[in-house]
């Protein structure tokens, strides 16, 4: 099924299909270190090269995430971060940036707590353009992925290596946006994935769906981003982010001063592997 | 996701297939030792002085708890599927020894997740599973207890789902797991239904047992669902106390959400972040309760009570002294609430405790919670 309505994802991958290379997509957790610090961070992203952000909100039990990512995750919960605050965030990145896509991505509790719908509508209202939500499969998308196409959201889909042909068709029937292509079984910032392999399996995506495929879980480096921008329409990095935010802290944990701007070198120097 | 649908597909063969039923039957009988008693309890029943008290001794099962029920049918159909590794979550280690029991048995190598905090009050546990050959890995994640111990055993599994199984230890998770461990308890309710006829030729009236997940409630409570006159009491852990915020009681004071794939009642915040449960029980302390129990409290079909660590104790010191039966502090929940219930019920009344587990593992939390310390009269 095709969606009806386009959103800044639909537009950012065209625009990259036209240049002819990969987009960079950079993952921060909402609210990591703390606001006011989460915020210029979100706010560098566009400058420093990211074309697309997935912004995550922060969970108590990220069941899919690596160490880096629950320990980014818990840092801003302790800092007080919240669902308002995060779609706040987005909010107020919005007023001086129209075109760059982001991308909620997180568990499904707390948006259940939040209710359904008026999550979605606070969603849109920010100027989100797409969900990913780790513990929602396909089987579930009567919960969320259905209504939040009704409000123009896409849903994004993972596929991982062991997502079947057979499966492959349930995981893409109202995928939208763009297709997650989790590199590895496991999880977040651990290992690493052969090319060869994302390879055949993109290919095996691409042989049902038309959409854009970009790959996450597993790339940490510049060379990492550059060499899977080679088979991907999108390349995700998160831990290598969120590890240069928590090296960037004083002892106190509190926010460093050089910390917003390392990370946006970091980010920086990954994005340049999608424009070699 | 595919991992759980095989898990699915495995389960719903083995079910068809008479031969794996009497593969469990087998264990069952000569390896856990089942049929475990259903023992009249005739000085508690006298003490509190209402009604007729039996306790279902799963603390007489081989691992000491009901535990191992699950373990044995989840075993075996970890073998029909050809996985070459095990792993699990625990928390009190009841589960995990009951893992790494069968998985020596089996000759399958296994790894336990346990929180920090409970690899420290469950010494003598996590030293059993180590003999018993389980590599036992602490989780210092989160809130360092069992539900962390559930994330990283999920982690564990999607980075190792070629070979591994999860062994999961309650009536909670996704999909099938909460059906399969229910109907691998199911044993507990169907042989007190045998023998309290034997006993009393009838049916109880009160099925009484702890909910932690909720397994061995489940086991009790399943195969007398449709005696729509028995009355069934499910009893979480109050910790110090429902209105002090440190408990596990998903239910009395939790509400719906959905965590470790299933949607059911949890304690959490505002903003749907899960909270820290609190028990003197390690095997209570989990934010979460079994789907099925979820529903069974929404159609009213079982009550859903709760004790605090104090009546925890006194019951397990009571049960101790009045019977010789030292309980598992999971288990004298169970108790707890018919110290209180069973008096103002009639003589004729028969309740039925779950006794899930014994409570050699809990010498040391108790003895500290009384201010004393193991040892301390030599």
């Amino acid at each position: 099924m095709s969606v009806k309505f386009e959103t800044r994802i639909d537009e950012t991958f065209r625009n990259l299909k036209a240049q002819g290379r990969a987009g960079f997509v950079a993952f921060i957790t909402a609210g990591d270190p703390d606001l006011e610090t989460s915020i210029q961070i979100l706010k560098g992203l566009p400058q420093a090269g990211a074309d697309v952000i997935e912004l995550g909100m922060p969970f108590s039990d990220p069941m899919a995430d690596g160490p880096a990512i629950q320990a980014s995750s818990l840092r801003a919960l302790n800092a007080g971060q919240t669902m308002i605050k995060t779609l706040g965030m987005v909010a107020d990145f919005r007023v001086s940036n129209s075109t760059t896509p982001i991308v909620l991505m997180g568990y499904y509790n707390p948006i259940y707590s939040y209710g359904v719908e008026k999550f979605l509508n606070d969603a849109k209202k920010a100027g989100v353009d797409g969900l990913i939500i780790v513990d929602l499969p396909p089987e579930e998308e009567a919960e969320l992925c259905l209504p939040a196409l009704n409000v123009g959201i896409n849903f994004i889909y993972l596929t991982a290596p062991t997502t079947t042909d057979e499966r492959l068709p349930a995981v893409l029937r109202h995928a939208s946006g763009f297709v997650y292509y989790v590199s590895i079984t496991g999880i977040t910032g651990t290992k690493k994935a052969a090319i060869g392999d994302i390879e055949k399996s993109l290919a095996r995506i691409r042989a049902q769906s038309g959409l854009p495929i970009a790959v996450g879980f597993g790339i940490s480096t510049p060379q990492d981003v550059a060499d899977v921008a080679g088979v991907a329409d999108g390349v995700v990095v998160g831990s290598a982010l969120v590890k240069t935010i928590e090296a960037g802290l004083e002892n106190d944990g509190k926010s460093g001063p050089n910390l917003v701007k390392d990370v946006l070198s970091l980010a920086g120097e990954l994005a340049a592997g999608v424009r070699k | 996701m595919p991992l759980i649908l095989d898990v699915e597909k495995a389960y719903s063969d083995a079910k068809a297939d008479p031969e794996f039923a009497k593969a469990v039957a087998y264990y069952f009988a000569q390896y856990v030792g089942r049929p475990s008693p259903l023992y009249f309890a005739e000085r508690l029943t006298k003490q509190l002085g209402g009604a007729k008290i039996y306790l279902k001794r799963e603390d007489l099962n081989h691992t000491g708890a009901h535990k191992v029920n699950n373990c044995i049918g989840q075993i075996l159909l970890a073998r029909r599927m050809g996985k070459g590794r095990i792993i699990a979550e625990t928390g009190a280690g009841q589960h995990g020894v009951a893992t790494a029991t069968v998985c020596a048995l089996f000759d399958i190598p296994c790894t336990i997740y346990m929180g920090s905090k409970d690899i420290e009050r469950q010494a003598p546990n996590v030293y059993r599973m180590q003999m018993l050959g389980a590599e036992v890995k602490p989780v210092t994640v989160g809130s360092n207890s069992l539900k962390d111990a559930m994330n990283e055993a999920m982690r564990d599994w999607v980075a190792n789902v070629e070979d591994t199984y999860y062994l999961i230890g309650t009536a909670a998770g996704p999909h099938p797991y909460p059906e399969m461990v229910r109907d691998f308890q199911c044993v507990i309710g169907n042989e007190v239904r045998d023998q309290i006829i034997q006993g009393e030729g009838r049916l109880p009236d009160t099925l009484v047992a702890c909910i932690g997940g909720g397994s061995n409630a489940l086991g009790l409570f399943h195969p007398f669902l449709d005696d729509a006159d028995i009355r069934m009491i499910a009893v979480e852990a109050a910790g110090k106390g429902i209105e002090t915020g440190l408990h596990a009681a998903s239910l009395s004071a939790g509400r719906p959400g959905v965590l470790h794939g299933n949607r059911t009642y949890l304690l959490q915040d505002d903003d749907g972040q899960i909270k820290e449960a609190h028990s003197i029980s390690a095997g209570l302390d989990y934010p979460g309760i079994g789907p099925e129990h979820s529903w069974l409290h929404d159609i009213g079909r079982a009550e859903y009570v709760s004790v605090t660590d104090d009546e925890a104790i006194n019951a397990f010191k009571l049960l101790t002294k009045l019977e010789g039966i030292i309980p598992a502090l999971e288990s004298a929940h169970a108790i707890a609430h018919v110290i209180k219930l069973a008096p103002t019920l009639a003589k004729e009344n028969i309740i039925v405790i779950n006794l899930s587990g014994r409570g050699d593992k809990d010498l040391a939390t108790v003895a500290a919670h009384s201010g004393e310390k193991l040892g301390g009269v030599l």
